[in-house]
This record gives structure tokens, sequence and C-alpha cells, in this order.
């Protein structure tokens, strides 16, 4: 629709791309703290607690958190566009009860039971978008509700049983390692190209500057032709795709059990939150996130390695939490108290008794 | 002398809604206000209120320095303001209402119910008012909502009431014992504050007007020695010619045709074309209908009947995407809610409709979205540091010029603006008129929505005025004049309006 009318502009005025130096930008960021923060942990940790640096230590903590590593990356997106999905963690459950009934009970091959999981998580997804995306429900109300639903549905299929049994040849492959013996599994390699397939998605594309939008103001992203309740289904969608990922991942790393991850979905947004995303909406970003996740789990596997008793552990993990809500809010008191915000008159006014208005208003008559 | 406000400054950010504010009230009389939208009222009785803080100039309450921290202060001081939107709580007591905060205890430190009732039945005796102080605000009329929160500043002993437009809302039966009310306390040797933009009221009601315009004090009068004429003059303060740099232009094919489009309860059977080159004007009262209109012809509303087609081809209903696509643009009447993302950057917002287009392989990046949003940031003069400052920190006009820049740089066909300037300062808001008439000269077609009866004459090629969701009048530019406009507005014909009337319509419109 490209109009020969509208004369483009002849370059009268520049304009600077960034308002600071790149290193300022950088450094100047929640972002860089959370990782400033994880470096120092690990450093630490490496450094004084006895077997941190050996070479299961990394790998058993990737193992461990693969599936609130990969539930993050979804929930990011949900939470910047100032929705939440506590739904993942059932919906991981779920999933992972279809594959083992899918697999031991329909006899399926693998990779169809894979499918048919990875279906159902598609599904648990459609269904919270729907009705947050459409019916413009709360997502909050909603996803409380289906997480009760699939949890149910989970444990309805599979009862107290637990299924295990699946092809070696792919519990095996979940648990080798890069290259053979280095500290890292194999498992890492598409959990990284996952993790830069959402972080491209959230920030190079223009799906991604329609979330931001969306969690900043989503009447003016709809003024602007965001498609809000598309954007919020996919994204829903996504949420329980990666949860069947997860789901997966987590029945061939242990069993298939209805009551696996169960209040995972907490750790999840815990470490979302921890990554500087605003739970307002609008705000946050992908890496960060990342060093949030990581640094949880540097925290766990360093204080298990200590001998720390696990409730300690939660302590110091919801403190750090706290303190990264409250962050944000105190560091702006404290730039609102510094340039003296509310000033005072300066000198107590002549006291006369002119009554005559200004002079100063009379000099705006000139314009 | 109750209140004195001499040079009285106030800035948000880098917005200055105050410049030079001052106001002197003495006890025993009423007191009008007086000036267009952002000419810095509202910011000033803000400041008695103790909404906000003064950052400079006098302010002396009964002859005291005073600088109120909070509402409460001001209360607590005897200053008492009444909004046009009264604010109770809808499901306590009419009397729980008035007493809120300060209820009476009895014995026991319990609430003394009965001595609360018996006061507030004084009050509205006296107000010679019947409300019931028992029953709960809801469902009460704004009239009554209003009198109740006059009870209140009576029962505060108020020496000072500022009232913001409290008639907007209210009937003739109402505004009339509205104003005995005020009289009465006015002879009690209270000071009042009216705010209203209806000449008539002024000069039934007042005794002394002061006039502000863009943030400074221009004038005080007495009631009787001035009158609508110089009161109008003061409040524009220019010539409407200057502002209004219109060109003529060679009007083309129709671009925009709307036909017998209906929204039950919105607007009926409204058609009208636009065409390439001309600046047509949606003119009318507030709430008659126009912005419906224009959202839904953006697609942002749906609609029951009718049809939208631009070049000649139907645009599907209710998707804003399927509308920009076709080649529409719409700058919509609330910049900072709709029309842009505040806390997101100037670079983000320009480019945010035309970033699909700007996106390689589903990629997009940053130096591609400035290189696309530096020449329309360049064309439209927007005032930044940098193109990653986020919005929030410009003033209302470079926002607006944002926001324009964001719909020019979709290349429209059609552009649909909804109060080009509303808020903006003078400097700016001739500079979006210069625009608007250059655009039209290039062949857009511009569907303006202004509630400015002077921007409506001034810039319309064509002026559609709506009532009551109709277009009632469709007026060349040598037939509108503010006569013609306003009669078709409220639905009478010319003749039938003499001037006074008149004028009090024209400021209610500019409003």
């Amino acid at each position: 629709m490209s109009t020969p009318t509208i004369d483009r502009a002849v370059d009268e005025r520049t304009y600077a791309s960034y308002a600071r130096p790149l290193l300022w930008r950088l450094v100047a960021t929640r972002e860089f703290a959370v990782f400033a923060l994880l470096a120092i942990v690990y450093v630490y940790a490496r450094g004084s607690i006895v077997g941190f640096d050996g070479p299961l230590t990394i790998y058993f903590l990737f193992l461990e958190s693969a599936p609130i590593m990969l539930l993050a990356l979804p929930m990011t997106l949900i939470i910047i566009t100032g929705e939440i999905d506590l739904s993942v963690a059932s919906t991981m459950a779920l999933t992972g009860a279809m594959l083992g009934i899918a697999y031991t009970k329909w006899d399926l091959p693998f990779l169809a039971a894979v499918g048919v999981a990875i279906v159902v998580g598609l599904l648990c997804g459609l269904v919270n978008g729907f009705l947050v995306a459409y019916l413009k429900l709360p997502s909050l109300a909603v996803t409380v509700g289906t997480l009760a639903l699939f949890r149910g549905l989970a444990e309805g299929f599979l009862g107290t049983e637990s299924i295990s049994g699946f092809p070696e040849r792919w519990t095996d492959l979940l648990k080798d390692r890069i290259g053979g013996d280095s500290s890292y599994p194999l498992f890492v390699i598409p959990l990284a190209v996952l993790a830069i397939a959402f972080g491209v998605l959230l920030h190079f594309t223009t799906f991604g500057r329609g979330v931001y939008e969306i969690g900043l103001n989503d009447e003016a992203a709809r003024f602007t032709g965001v498609d809000i309740a598309r954007t919020k289904l996919i994204l829903f969608m996504l949420a329980g795709g990666v949860a069947a990922l997860a789901g997966i991942y987590q029945s061939l790393y242990t069993v298939a059990r209805g009551d696996s991850a169960v209040n995972l979905e907490l750790q999840v947004i815990a470490a979302v939150l921890l990554g500087g995303v605003s739970i307002f909406g609008g705000r946050g970003s992908l890496p960060g996130v990342l060093a949030g996740v990581l640094l949880i789990a540097v925290i766990n596997s360093a204080m298990r390695l200590d001998g720390v008793r696990g409730e300690v552990t939660e302590i110091v993990i919801g403190c750090l939490l706290v303190a990264s809500v409250i962050a944000p809010t105190l560091l702006t008191w404290i730039s609102g108290l510094v340039p003296g915000r509310v000033p005072r008159p300066a000198a107590p006014p002549s006291v006369g008794t002119t009554p005559e208005p200004p002079a100063s208003g009379g000099s705006s008559l000139k314009s | 002398m109750v209140l004195e406000l001499a040079d009285v400054r106030k800035s948000f950010g880098a917005v200055q809604a105050l410049r030079s504010g001052s106001l002197r009230v003495e006890a025993g009389s009423i007191h009008a206000l007086i000036g267009e939208n952002g000419a810095g009222k509202s910011t000033l009785v803000k400041i008695v209120a103790g909404v906000h803080r003064r950052d400079g100039g006098t302010f002396r309450f009964r002859g005291d320095d005073v600088d109120f921290g909070s509402t409460a202060d001001s209360k607590g001081s005897g200053i008492a303001v009444i909004y046009q939107e009264p604010t109770l709580f809808p499901d306590l007591s009419v009397t729980e209402n008035v007493f809120m905060g300060r209820m009476p205890l009895g014995a026991g430190r319990r609430v003394d119910r009965a001595a609360m009732h018996t006061e507030v039945e004084g009050l509205f005796q006296r107000l010679g008012v019947h409300i019931d102080p028992r029953r709960p605000a809801r469902g009460l009329s704004i009239a009554d909502q209003q009198i109740i929160e006059i009870a209140k500043a009576i029962s505060l002993d108020a020496a000072l009431l500022v009232m913001d437009e409290p008639t907007a809302a209210l009937s003739g039966v109402e505004v009339d014992r509205l104003f005995a009310v005020a009289r009465s306390l006015r002879d009690e040797g209270r000071a009042l504050v009216f705010i209203s933009h209806r000449f008539d009221e002024v000069f039934d009601l007042c005794d002394t007007v002061t006039v502000m315009r863009d943030g400074a004090y221009i004038g005080t009068h007495q009631i009787a020695e001035t009158t609508v004429p110089a009161l109008v003059a003061e409040m524009v303060g220019r010539e409407v010619a200057d502002l209004f740099p219109k060109t003529e232009a060679a009007i083309g094919d129709v671009v925009l045709s709307v036909e017998g489009l209906t929204s039950a309860g919105v607007f009926r059977d409204v058609s009208f074309d636009v065409r390439a080159g001309e600046i047509v004007a949606l003119a009318g009262l507030v709430g008659a209908g126009r912005s419906e209109i224009a959202r839904a012809v953006f697609g942002i509303d749906r609609y029951d009947r009718g049809t939208v087609r631009l070049d000649g081809a139907n645009v599907r209903p209710g998707r804003p995407t399927v509308a920009i696509r076709a080649g529409m643009a719409f700058v919509p009447e609330d910049r900072r809610q709709q029309g842009l993302v505040v806390d997101s950057s100037v670079a983000h917002n320009v480019a945010g409709v035309i970033r699909t287009r700007l996106s390689r392989l589903g990629l997009i990046s940053t130096a591609a979205e400035n290189k696309a949003v530096r020449p329309w940031a360049s064309r439209l003069e927007v005032k930044t540091n940098a193109l990653d400052m986020p919005a929030t920190t410009m003033s209302g006009g470079n926002q607006q010029k944002v926001v324009i820049a964001k719909w020019l740089a979709t290349e429209p066909r059609l552009l649909i603006i909804d109060e080009p300037t509303r808020g903006i300062d003078v400097g700016t808001k001739s500079e979006v008129h210069r625009l608007l008439s250059e655009l039209a000269g290039q062949g857009l077609a511009v569907l303006m929505i202004s509630s400015e009866l002077p921007e409506v004459l001034g810039m319309a090629d064509r002026v559609l005025v709506v009532c009551e969701g109709r277009i009632t009048a469709e007026l060349d530019r040598s037939e509108a004049t503010p006569e013609t406009v306003m009669a078709a507005a409220t639905g009478t014909t010319p003749d039938r309006i003499h001037l006074e009337h008149d004028t009090e319509m024209v400021q209610e419109v500019t409003a």
C-alpha cells in the first residue's frame, strides 16, 4: 500500500541511537546484578565448598534443574505480557502420565507416545490460552483451576502407579555427556537451542515486540494492531508444549507419576522473577531469567553439598526472591530522594499588601 | 482575602502545567475560574487541594503561608474541593460518607450513630434537600452526591469551597438547587471557587472571574464589568486564523466510503466519504458518538450494520490489523493510554506499526528500527536525546508527534485523527495543524475529530456534524460557521440560537 504522496523526510535532525554508552547500558540493569550474583556464588562455591568442583556437580545440577529451565522459557514470555501460568507443573505430570500410558498400555512405539504427550501438552495450553485470550478471563484464576484439573487427570489416569521401563536407548541418551566424559550432560544442547529460540522470539521478532507492548499497555498495543488474543494463545500453547517436553524428560530421567513435579510452578515463577522479569508485565529479558534459574540451581547444589538442610536452602532462596522484588522499588525510591523532588518555597515571600495580581502573568499575553 | 495564590508554578517532568498561576478569592464571594482545557485550572485547584505541591510562588490561605503536603492537610485547614465526579463510598450510608474519617464517638468508644444522623439531617435541612441520611450512597444521582460533598464541606466548616465543573452532569432543576445552596453559603461568608465552561452560569452565579490561559494568569474582573466576548478574547488570546495554516489542496478520488454504519445505542445510519487531499471534520458535542464512529471505522469496536470501504474495497470489521493493512492510520484520542506505549522507547513506538515490514526472515533488529524511525522523527521534529528514551519523559506535544510519526511511517491512504491537539502546547498545536494541511496537500485523506470549534472551522474542507449518534449536517468550508455547526450539534436551527447562548455552546465545545 505504498503511497507516493507522503514526502519522506530530509535528514535534518540527527538522533543518537542510545542515550547512554554501551557499558553503562549493560551494567545498570537488574540482569547484570543477577549475573554478578551468579558469578560470585559460583566462584565462592568452587573455592570453599568441598566437592563442588567435582565432575558430577555440574552434571547433576543440569539434570536436576532441567525441568525448571525448560518451563521458565515460556513462563518468561507469559509473565512479560502480564499473565501467568500456574498449571505448567500439572501439565508436566499429565503429559508424563500420557507418555507412560501410551507407551506401556497402548503399546505405541516410543516416538508415537512422545507425540501423544506433546499433543496433550499443546491441548492443555490451548484450554488455558482460549479461556484467557478469547474469553478474557484472568489467567491467575484460569490456571489455578487447570492446575487442579490437569493434576487430577494425571493422578486419575495413573493412580499411585508409577511407570518406568522406557526404552534404554532413550534413557541412556538422556544421561550421556557431551564428548563422553565432560561434566555437561548431552541434554544441555537441545536445552540451549530451545533457550536461544525463545530468546530470539522475545528479543528479535515482531512477535516479541508485541509481547512487551501487551505487558506495558495492552490498549495501546491493540490500537497499534497487535493481535493480543492470538499472541496470548500462542504463548499458552508454547507453555503447554514445553511442559510436555519437561514431562517427557522427567519420565525418562525418573519415572512417570501422577504426583511428579508438585509445586514446581512456584519454583519456576520464582526463578523468572529473580531473573528480573516484572510480575506486572512489560519488563525482563531471557538472559536474565537463565541467570536466575542457574543461580537458584547453583545455590541449591552448593548448599546441599555443604550439608545444609533443605529447609534452610528454601529460606535462603525465599529471602533472595523477596529482596529481588524489593530492590527495584527501593532503587526508585532512593533515586527519587536524590534530586530533591519536593522543592520548598526558597525565601519567605515578602509580606506586601499590594493587591495587584503579579505582573508576570501579563508577560504571557505577548505570545 | 481568604485565598491568595500568586505566580504559582508547577511542572510534571518536562511539561510545565502551570507557569504563573494567580488567584485571589475574597470571603463571602463566588469566584469563577475559566480557561480552555490545558489552561492550568485543574493543576491550580489540585495545588489548593493538596494533591500536588507547587514548585514555586506564593500560596496564602486566610493570611497564612501554607504548603499542603496532602489532601488531609488542606481539608484540615478548611478547604473543601468538590470534583465533577464525586468520590463517595457507594456501600456506606450517606451519614457515614459525610463523617468519613472523623466519626463522633459515644460511650465506650462506639461510633455515635444517633448524633451523626441528627447532625446530617440538620445539614440537609439547611441546604433544603431531602435525602435520607440512612440510605447507602449507591444509586444517588450525581447532583445528590454533590450535595453530600457540600454537606461534608459545611460540617467541616470549610472556609473555601472549590467546585470543579459541578454542573457538567446536572439537569436544569438540579443546577438551580446547587446555585441556591452556593448563594446561601456565600451569604454565610464562605468563599467559593466555581470552575465552569458555561458562560451563562458564570454570569448568573459569580461575583468575580479570573481567566487563565496556557498555564498563566491573564486577568481578574468583576462580573458586572465584563462581557462574554471580552472573556472569550482573553481565554483564546489570539486570532483564530494564525493557528490554522490551512492551504488549498487538490481534492481527488474517494478514499474512505462509509455507508449506513450502525451500532445499536451508539450511532446509526452514518454515511460519508472522505476524498484524497481532503480534511473532513467530525464535529459535535462530547458524547455525540464521533470517536465511536472513528473507532468502528478503524476496527477497534464492532458495528451492527453498514459497510466501510477504502479505495473501493470492503474493510472487514472489528480488526485493526485489517484496517491498517488496507491503509488506515488512527491517532486516537487518549494519547497516553491508546496512542503510545509510554514506557516503551521512541524507536519502538514509531516502528510499532511498520515493524513487520522491517523484519528480515522474521527477525527484527534495533538497528533496522532506528534506521526506519530517524527520517520520521526528523520530519516531525520530535525532540528527544536518543531513540531509546522512553516516551514517558516527553511533553504532550512531543508525544503526539511520536504518535503521528508512527502512523505516517505506515504511509497510509487515510489518516483518522481524534483530537489532534488536545492538551498540547500552542507552538506544537500550530505545527500539527501545518502538518495536517501539508499532508492533505500531498493527497492524504484526513478524517479529523475535534471538540475545538476553531480547529474544526480553521482546518476542515468539510464539516460533518454529529448529534446523538447521527450525522445531522454536512457543511462546506464556506457554510461552516460557529452558528451552523452548533445548531446542528444541538439539533436546532441556526436562527433560533441567539448570540449569548451560542457563545456558551461554543465554549462548552471548546472544553
